[in-house]
C-alpha cells in the first residue's frame, strides 16, 4: 500500500513529549536523556504505566474461571484489550489474536505449532537477507531437525528486497515465505502485500514479523492478507512481556496446541485432553494480564494521536536527519532512501567503532544502539561488523536530530 | 575529555605496537565477541623455559577492547605463562585506568579470555576465564 504523507509535524510533538514522564529523566552527568533507540524499545506514555497501575491497585486477580468480583473484573479488562488490539491491525475477529511474550515467540509459535505439523524434509521455506535473528534461528532450528530448504530473498545494494529475485525462488514451490515488514536496522519498508499476494499465487502461505511495522504504520492484515503476523508492544508503547500473533481464523484452528497447561484445554482426563477454542488453545498457564491491560492502553494511545500523523512525523524526521548525516564527512548511512522507510538511521563513522561512537553520544545523554542489532548475517552482507543506530518516534524532535549532529562532530574531534 | 577515552587508550587503539600475526607460532587462538562481533586472534611465541618472548594481536573491535589488548601483548613479554594464567579482570582495568560498565567490560575482557584459552588449551574463550 502506498503511503500518504501529510505535510512534517502532522503532531504536536510538544505536547506528545509531556505525556512519557521518562523523557524528562537526566542522565548521571546531568544530560536531559535524548533517546533514539525506538526500534529497540519505545518508551511508555501515562496513560499506559497507570493502566497497569491501577490493574494492581484495584483488579489484580487470575482470569477465566475465578467467579468473584475481581477475576470476572480481571478477565474482562484483559480480553477488553485483546478486542482493542485486534481492532487496532483490523483482525477479522478477537478469536485471530494470540497473545504471546512478543514477536520472537509469535514466530516460534508458528515455527512450533504450524510449521511441525505442515512441512517435511525438503519443504522450501523462504526468507530474506534482512531478518531480524527471531525470524531466522527458529528456522534455523527447524532445518536442523526436519531437513527443510531455507531460501533467501536478497537485498539490494540500497538496502530492498531484490523481488525478481523473489519471483524466480516461488518458482520451486514454497511453503512457506516469511519477512520482515519493516528492518530494524535498515529501516526498509517491504511491500508486504505484494510479497503476500505473489507467495499466495505461487501457493505458499505467509508469515510476516511487524515488530518494527505495527508501531510506526497504519497496519490492516485482512487488507494485506497475512496469514501469520508477529509483534511486541513494547515497541509500539506497551510494556514488555507481551506480544501477539495474528493468524488467520481457519489456520490458527487446523494447528496442534503449543504449550501445553492450564487455560489451553477444554477438558483434561488423566490420560488425554481435548484443546480449548481459540485463541485461548495457544495460551497455556497465567498469562501477563497487566502488560495485556497495558497493552490495550498502548494501542488507545496511538489511536488517539493517529497512525498515520505518527508516520508523517517521522517520515519528516527521518528525512531531515539523513540529510544532516550526510553533512557529516566519514558517515555512511545504510538503507534506502527517506521515502521508503520507516524512522530508522544505521550508519557508521569512518574510523570509530560504533560502541565508541555510542558510548561518546552517551556522555551527551545521547542514546543510540551499537552492534548487529540481531541482525548478524544482514551486517556480514554489507561487510560490516556493526553500525551505529539512531531511531524515531512520535515524541523525537529534529532538535535531538541536531544534537546528535553536534555529538557525531565531537566523536570526530575526540578520534582525531 | 572524559575517562572513558583517555589518551592513552586512544593512542593504543590508533597506534597499537602489537597489531599484527607471528608465524610460525607456539600458540595461537581467536575469538569472538558475541555481543557486538569484535574479533581478536592472538598469536605468542614461548621459549623453553616457557616465558613469552613474542605477543601479537589482530582483529577489529572498539578502542577499548582494541586497545586493551595491545596493553596486554605488551604486559604479558617476558613473563611465564603460569603468570599469565593468573591475569584476571582487575590486571584489565588497573592497565585501562579505568572503570567500566557490564556491557563495556566485555570489550575489554575479550583480548584476556582469547589469550588465556589459548595458554590453557581450550576450544573456546568462556566468561569464566576471567571472572
Amino acid at each position: 500500500m502506498p503511503r500518504t504523507l501529510t505535510p512534517f509535524m502532522s503532531i504536536n510533538v510538544d505536547q506528545i513529549r509531556k505525556d512519557f514522564p521518562i523523557l524528562e529523566r537526566e542522565t548521571a552527568n546531568g544530560r536531559r536523556v535524548i533517546y533514539l533507540d525506538s526500534t529497540a524499545t519505545s518508551h511508555k506514555p501515562l496513560e499506559v504505566i497507570d493502566a497497569m497501575n491501577d490493574y494492581y491497585r484495584r483488579s489484580n486477580a487470575n482470569i477465566h474461571r475465578g467467579v468473584h468480583t475481581l477475576a470476572e473484573e480481571a478477565t474482562a479488562l484483559y480480553e477488553n484489550a485483546r478486542e482493542r488490539i485486534a481492532r487496532f491491525i483490523n483482525a477479522a475477529s478477537f478469536r485471530e489474536v494470540v497473545y504471546t511474550r512478543n514477536t520472537t515467540e509469535s514466530i516460534n509459535l508458528v515455527a512450533y505449532s504450524w510449521a511441525r505439523a505442515n512441512l517435511k524434509s525438503g519443504d522450501l521455506v523462504i526468507l530474506t537477507e534482512m531478518e531480524h535473528h527471531s525470524n531466522l534461528v527458529p528456522w534455523h532450528m527447524l532445518q536442523m531437525e526436519r531437513g527443510i530448504e531455507l531460501e533467501f530473498i536478497p537485498v539490494t545494494d540500497e538496502g530492498l528486497l531484490d523481488l525478481d529475485a523473489y519471483k524466480s525462488l516461488l518458482g520451486r514451490n514454497p511453503k512457506l515465505v516469511s519477512f520482515t515488514h519493516m528492518s530494524n536496522v535498515l529501516g526498509t519498508i517491504n511491500p508486504a502485500a505484494e510479497i503476500i499476494h505473489l507467495a499466495h499465487s505461487a501457493g505458499a502461505l505467509t508469515l510476516v514479523d511487524g515488530a518494527q511495522s505495527v508501531p510506526h504504520l497504519s497496519v490492516d492484515v485482512q487488507a494485506l492478507d497475512a496469514d501469520f503476523y508477529a509483534f511486541s508492544a513494547h515497541k509500539m508503547c506497551g510494556p514488555t512481556g507481551i506480544g501477539v500473533l495474528y493468524g488467520k481464523s481457519a489456520l490458527l484452528e487446523g494447528m496442534p496446541p503449543f504449550l501445553g497447561g492450564g487455560d489451553m484445554i477444554k477438558e483434561v482426563k488423566l490420560r488425554s485432553f481435548r484443546a480449548n477454542t481459540l485463541p485461548h488453545k495457544f495460551e497455556a498457564g497465567t498469562p501477563a494480564i497487566a502488560e495485556a491491560v497495558g497493552f490495550g492502553a498502548a494501542v488507545d494511545y496511538l489511536t488517539k494521536v493517529g497512525m498515520d500523523d505518527i508516520a508523517a512525523h517521522e517520515h519528516g524526521i527521518t528525512e531531515y536527519a539523513l540529510e544532516r548525516l550526510e553533512e557529516v564527512p566519514g558517515v555512511k548511512v545504510f538503507g534506502p532512501p527517506a521515502e521508503k522507510k520507516g524512522g530508522v538511521t544505521a550508519f557508521t563513522l569512518a574510523g570509530v567503532h560504533p560502541h565508541d561512537v555510542a558510548q561518546i553520544l552517551d556522555q551527551d545523554g545521547i542514546a543510540v544502539r551499537a552492534g548487529h542489532h540481531c541482525a548478524q548475517p544482514l551486517h556480514e552482507k554489507f561487510g560490516i561488523p556493526a553500525t551505529s543506530r539512531a531511531s524515531f518516534y512520535l515524541y523525537s524532535t529534529k532538535e535531538e536530530v541536531d544534537l546528535l549532529i553536534k555529538g557525531l562532530y565531537k566523536v570526530k574531534e575526540i578520534f582525531g | 575529555m572524559d575517562d572513558l577515552y583517555r589518551e592513552v587508550i586512544i593512542e593504543h587503539y590508533k597506534n597499537p605496537s602489537y597489531r599484527g600475526k607471528l608465524d610460525p607460532h607456539d600458540i595461537s587462538f581467536a575469538d569472538n565477541n558475541p555481543l557486538c562481533g569484535d574479533h581478536i586472534q592472538i598469536d605468542l611465541r614461548v621459549n623453553p623455559e616457557g616465558i613469552v618472548t613474542e605477543a601479537m594481536f589482530d582483529g577489529h573491535g572498539c578502542a577499548i577492547s582494541q586497545a586493551s589488548a595491545d596493553l596486554l601483548m605488551e604486559s604479558i613479554i617476558g613473563k611465564p605463562l603460569e603468570e599469565v594464567k593468573e591475569l584476571n579482570r582487575q590486571d584489565i582495568l588497573d592497565m585501562l585506568g579505568i572503570d567500566l560498565g557490564p556491557v563495556r567490560l566485555k570489550c575489554a575482557l575479550l583480548s584476556l579470555k582469547v589469550l588465556k584459552a589459548g595458554v590453557y588449551g581450550l576450544g573456546e574463550a568462556s566468561d569464566s576465564l576471567v571472572e
